[in-house]
């Protein structure tokens, strides 16, 4: 098994995309199917600018085995209140600054989800969220 | 040709190779290594974009080309070459007089690769209306280009406009022309002159799977010193209906926003293959959304800083924009009646762009992960300066090629030094390693050396 850690911080959109970028040069070398990396990409770039944009800190660990890869990004943060509302395309909290930036669509959980072959949100309110996505080759 | 088998243009000539870094610290695909003392190209990993060419101070970068000779075998012989041909020279020198020197060297026509850009234009909006969805849609103009997707984001090969580029349209134009004119196939001779190494390999090898129809290539940069000592000053002849096709748009095609301002709602262009490299990675993350047309091109400032150009490339480009006034748009030109349009249209589709991962450590993805494993123990060793003393780029690519059973422990010249320190191994010894990797005797005061004649890099 292979095993991938990055931190983000929060605020910090320009790092956010390098745990993406960096898991998809690893994904290639293990040449893992194509499209595979590209849905793995896309979901773990939506969730480091999650972290980014609504979180303080996170770590994002990524574990790929033989026929699945298992992403787990943990922040410390606001938390999710109401995860099902959170889930729903078009609802987004995000600051007027970080809509400025192009962000804050309420897009970002549901492209997760299309993407991921399975995704869990566990989340407590004032601490933190765990978002945990797999995907199977 | 067999299928899979990528024809690469970039040669090096091992008389000449210094055996310094500069080229391997430029590729933007680490397809570079020092080996006993000499460069060397990892093929598969190689896109012809020729950073390494640019970068070498020794000249040690060559291109296999054709003998201009070879027109003798033809009795219709065709200059097929694109715009920025004409943008090298300095202004005192006239399209005219640049055509006529052409027609001096032996050719019978002259062949600017964008005059029926026209049909490239409508196929391409075509493709673009009725691909909605799969957008943004990148172009396939840049072979280079082409090749850096297929090796390193296989996941973005829908993405690409399956439409060839300038160079086959024109050789199939000029071809079915001729033909048209009662000349058999086989008296024609269509040599392309090349601004880059990229566009040899794509004519030499094309990614679909039609044979190319040209007879020859011939470097930009030889060429160009050939038409410029062939310039004639007295009144030269009329060479107008060479070019009676060329339009606006079609001189400025090979030129940076040439494609993208014709394109599309919303179209980018991007120049510079480490700019190209780095959108890439955004645009399969889905980083960047809403655009409608890709223009990338692996030079700066596009065809006008091809490898093998002579002029400076922005100069060519403004040479290009202050000739392209004196042409018409292609909305105000009428192609030849009797052309086969749909027969071209044909010719220019892309039946597959294969996918290459050329980055990958294994075939089979346990082994993959085992030499992953491994290379990410052998990094603690490293020391991280990416000083490529070793032969490779960086520490990590050292590694890497360590479980490929490429490299060495001992080829990092810091841990050799550690080893020493530690008393681990002989200084002698040491002293050899080093010898092996980077050459004999090559650690010899050598006041020849280049650098030592005011000749810094
Ligand atoms: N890690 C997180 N911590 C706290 N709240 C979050 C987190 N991730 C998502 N949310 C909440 O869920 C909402 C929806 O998230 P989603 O990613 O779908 O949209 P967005 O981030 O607001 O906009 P977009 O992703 O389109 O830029 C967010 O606006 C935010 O309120
Ligand atoms: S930009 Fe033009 S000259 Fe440069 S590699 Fe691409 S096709 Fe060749
Ligand atoms: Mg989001």
């Amino acid at each position: 098994m292979i095993e991938l850690k990055f931190n983000i911080e929060g605020g910090d959109f320009d790092s956010a995309g390098t745990a993406s970028s960096e898991t998809k040069k690893k994904l290639q070398q293990l040449n893992v199917d194509s499209k595979v990396i590209k849905r793995t990409v896309v979901a773990l770039y939506e969730g480091e600018v999650n972290i980014a944009a609504h979180a303080y800190r996170g770590v994002v660990t990524v574990k790929v085995s033989d026929h699945q890869i298992l992403a787990i990004l943990k922040d410390e943060g606001p938390g999710i209140a109401d995860i099902s509302r959170a889930m729903m395309v078009g609802f987004s909290t995000a600051s007027p600054k970080v809509r400025e930036m192009g962000f804050g669509a309420g897009m970002g959980l549901p492209n997760m989800k299309k993407n991921a072959d399975d995704l869990q949100i566990e989340s407590t309110p004032g601490v933190g969220t765990t978002v945990t996505m797999s995907f199977v080759f | 040709m067999v299928k899979g088998v990528i024809h690469h243009a970039i040669q090096i000539d091992e008389a000449k190779c210094i055996g310094c870094i500069h080229c391997m610290r430029v590729c933007p695909t680490e397809a570079v290594r020092i080996r006993e003392g000499k460069a060397m190209i990892i093929q598969e990993r190689c896109i012809d974009c020729g950073q390494c060419m640019r970068a070498c101070p020794a000249k040690a970068f060559y291109i296999k080309q054709n003998d201009l000779k070879m027109l003798q075998d033809y009795k219709y012989r065709i200059a097929l070459f694109p715009a920025v041909m004409i943008g090298q020279f300095p202004d005192k020198i006239s399209e005219e007089q640049i055509y006529r020197a052409m027609i001096d060297l032996g050719f019978t026509h002259l062949m600017e690769v964008e005059q029926p850009i026209r049909i490239l234009i409508d196929l391409t909006k075509e493709f673009l209306q009725e691909n909605q969805t799969s957008k943004p849609c990148i172009s396939a103009f840049c072979p280079a280009v082409v090749r850096l997707i297929q090796i390193k984001y296989p996941s973005l090969i829908d993405s690409i406009i399956p439409i060839k580029a300038p160079h086959d349209l024109a050789a199939h134009f000029i071809l079915q022309s001729l033909m048209n004119e009662g000349a058999k196939k086989e008296e024609i001779g269509i040599f392309y002159i090349t601004p880059c190494a990229a566009k040899i390999s794509a004519v030499k090898s094309p990614v679909g799977d039609e044979p190319s129809v040209v007879s020859g290539i011939i470097s930009m940069s030889d060429f160009y010193g050939k038409v410029r000592q062939a310039i004639k000053w007295e009144e030269a002849g009329d060479t107008q209906t060479q070019r009676k096709n060329l339009t606006r748009e079609g001189i400025l095609w090979s030129t940076s926003r040439g494609e993208s301002s014709g394109f599309g709602n919303r179209a980018i262009a991007i120049d510079g293959i480490h700019s190209v490299v780095k959108f890439l990675d955004r645009l399969e993350k889905d980083e960047v959304k809403g655009f409608d047309f890709l223009e990338m091109r692996a030079c700066d400032q596009s065809c006008s800083g091809g490898i093998l150009m002579t002029g400076n490339r922005f100069t060519t480009t403004e040479r290009l924009e202050q000739r392209s006034k004196k042409y018409v748009t292609y909305k105000e030109k009428e192609l030849p009646d009797k052309l086969d349009k749909s027969a071209l249209a044909q010719h220019l589709v892309i039946d597959e762009i294969a996918p290459h991962n050329a980055f990958r450590l294994d075939d089979d993805i346990s082994k993959a992960m085992e030499k992953m494993s491994k290379a990410q123990r052998i990094i603690c060793f490293l020391p991280g300066i990416d000083c490529g003393a070793c032969g490779a780029p960086n520490c990590q690519a050292l590694a890497e090629d360590m479980v490929q059973g490429q490299a060495k422990m001992s080829d990092c010249i810091f841990l050799q030094q550690r080893w020493q320190n530690e008393g681990k191994i002989g200084v002698e010894k040491a002293f050899l390693n080093l010898e092996k990797k980077w050459g004999e005797g090559r650690f010899n005061a050598d006041c020849n050396k280049r650098g030592r004649r005011n000749e810094g890099f």
